[in-house]
């Protein structure tokens, strides 16, 4: 702690002959560097190292299962990728998947978070609820809805119709089965269902971190409830609004435990990385899932581009305190 | 972030109509309160569909209409435990619970000394080495994930849980960076400097000044490892297999191995989500702090 002070004075005061920083100097550098160290070093080893392995293995033509036939294969692995109709249909999956789910999570949960800032009989117990689908093992919720929900002879959304149809008196109601005629759509649902509480919890958090006093001001000088919604909360969620896409989106670009879980990747619905994991760990083929991870991480970094840029706004405004 | 750190919106009401009815804050709001409970019970109906059913008899789960009525009984977690199958779920639920803990704790040791020097006594360009970590998670783990695989399997760490330790610790250190470097930020410098002047040792400092700030944040940082380490598929299922196996990577051969029993498949899912829905449950203002990487205080 004491050492704090010292350097910062000591460069000031100091003579233009000695601007070579001293020994004392490096060491107090040092100290302050030394607790960031580990943790890295430890990232860089774990996280860039297997990166650049994977650059250089998309360059290389290397299936597990020839040995003798690995080699440099230049471009070649990106030309199959990219000219590959499965790949590219990953790739299209990825995109519908990522968008919709996080517009509709978005969506949903700013309504929802509007209701749960009101003040209503049980908020708390309600808020609980919501965020039920947040805390179930994302595989576990995916078998769920696959077994449970989605299943067309004994799942809950047949039952339900069946149920109806008995209500009103029509013994053979129309069963729906999602999962067959439309597997995207049902993968798209179970996220949004998962997703949700998410963005609803980050939304309410910004809600409730509104200026008290300038919405008061405002109903005092008879803005109507839109115009505050429009004027005030708008403007003020947009951050958080910005913070909750871009984050759901870094998650859902990655997603593999649905498309996994729900339908193994088939009827259309597979998307990079499991179309990443497939290639690599079924048909072995090192050189092709490396210049498809290579194309996810270019496609995630121009999202985190976005991402980047709202989150530092964010920052800048902490650091500006 | 604090509620002070964000910029107060421009915009004003125009004082155009005078009308003399106020909204109420204290007054409840019933036709919302409605909205709410449908739409809570709505998301909700999914997990009580499969805690009901983890409670029924197979045949009972099995029908169309949906028997909600139908007796409870505990068959189903029995069967799970491996009283007639043989299947025993303990081994990926104990890896499961080492994988969490150990790498929640390994990803606080190495976090709460970064996020102090990124924070407290700040190194030079400490924004950057931030957006550095912030960086690693923008990059999928699919794009990492064979290369970790070739090492594991020449280095014989294939199917050891320590190695898929490491790889949750490095998965979860980013964000328990920012999350701790956000919290820390709270510090009060002044009192830093008063103690210092006071003659107040490091260990004094810690305990008096940075540990009533930094305890929520290590709260919400480990609820978040946790959970992201229990959920975690991908890692688990390419670099585990029947000795390191995790639970969701058992959940995902639960349903070909045992056939479709929807009442065991509900109450393994039911079993297995426990330990995340009770953490987060119990920490539901955590969640948001963790989940927003620290920007939501």
């Amino acid at each position: 702690m004491s050492t704090t002070a010292t350097p910062v004075a000591g460069r000031r005061l100091r003579p233009a002959n000695l601007l070579k920083p001293t020994t004392r100097e490096r060491a107090a550098d040092w100290a302050r560097r030394a607790p960031l160290l580990p943790a890295l070093i430890f990232v860089i080893i774990t996280t860039q190292i297997p990166f650049v392995v994977t650059i250089v293995v998309s360059f290389m033509d290397w299936n597990a299962l020839k040995p003798t036939e690995t080699g440099f294969a230049g471009l070649q692995n990106y030309v199959e990728v990219l000219s590959n109709s499965d790949f590219r249909q990953a790739i299209f999956v990825t995109i519908i998947l990522t968008v919709s789910v996080v517009l509709a999570c978005l969506l949903l949960g700013l309504g929802l978070a509007l209701l749960l800032n009101q003040k209503f009989f049980g908020r708390g117990l309600a808020r609980t609820l919501l965020i039920a689908p947040f805390l179930v093992v994302p595989v576990a919720a995916a078998l769920v809805w696959k077994h449970a929900i989605l299943n067309p002879t004994f799942g809950l959304i047949n039952g339900v119709l069946t149920w109806f149809g008995q209500l009103v008196g029509n013994p053979n109601p129309p069963q729906l089965d999602l999962l067959s005629t439309h597997p995207l759509l049902a993968v798209i649902m179970s996220l949004v269902w998962q997703w949700t509480p998410f963005m609803m919890l980050i939304l309410l958090a910004g809600l409730q971190s509104r200026p008290g006093d300038v919405i008061e001001a405002a109903q005092m000088d008879g803005a109507t409830g839109w115009q505050v919604f429009q004027h005030i909360t708008l403007p003020h969620l947009r951050q958080y609004l910005e913070l909750g896409g871009l984050l759901g989106a870094i998650y859902i670009v990655q997603n593999f435990d649905a498309v996994f879980t729900l339908t193994s990747g088939g009827l259309g619905t597979a998307n990079l990385p499991y179309a990443v994991y497939q290639t690599f760990y079924f048909a072995n083929e090192y050189g092709t899932a490396s210049a498809a991870g290579v194309i996810v991480v270019i496609g995630s970094i121009v999202v985190a581009t976005f991402a980047l840029r709202s989150v530092f706004t964010l920052f800048k405004k902490e650091a500006a305190r | 972030m604090s509620a002070t750190a964000i910029a107060k919106p421009q915009a004003q009401a125009r004082p155009n109509r005078r009308r003399k009815t106020r909204l109420d804050p204290t007054r409840n709001n019933t036709a919302a309160g409605v909205a709410a409970w449908l739409l809570a019970l709505f998301f909700a109906l999914p997990v009580l569909w499969m805690v009901l059913t983890a409670f029924h008899s197979e045949p009972d789960a099995a029908t169309n209409p949906p028997s909600v009525f139908a007796p409870l009984t505990l068959e189903s977690f029995n069967q799970f435990f491996g009283a007639s199958s043989g299947v025993n779920p303990w081994p990926p639920l104990i890896n499961s619970a080492m994988a969490s803990v150990f790498s929640t704790v390994l990803v606080l040791v190495l976090a709460i000394p970064a996020a102090y020097a990124l924070a407290i006594k700040p190194v030079k360009k400490w924004t950057d080495v931030l957006f550095f970590f912030l960086s690693t998670k923008m990059m999928p783990v699919v794009a990492a994930v064979l290369p970790l695989f070739i090492f594991a399997k020449s280095s014989g760490m294939l199917d050891n849980i320590w190695f898929l330790i490491l790889m949750y610790t490095s998965m979860n250190l980013p964000i328990a960076v920012w999350m701790m470097r956000s919290f820390l930020a709270e510090v009060p410098v002044e009192m830093l400097e008063a103690a210092q002047l006071d003659g107040a040792n490091l260990v004094m400092v810690l305990r008096k000044v940075v540990a009533p700030v930094a305890m929520p944040g290590i709260a919400a940082t480990s609820l978040i490892c946790f959970i992201f380490s229990w959920n975690e598929l991908l890692l688990a299922r390419v670099l585990t297999g029947v000795r390191a196996g995790t639970s969701p990577v058992f959940l995902t051969g639960f349903v070909t191995s045992q056939g479709l029993f929807l009442a065991q498949v509900c109450a393994a899912a039911v079993v297995i989500s426990l330990p995340v829905l009770i953490a987060g449950f119990a920490a539901q203002d955590k969640l948001v702090q963790g989940l927003s990487l620290g920007a939501v205080k």
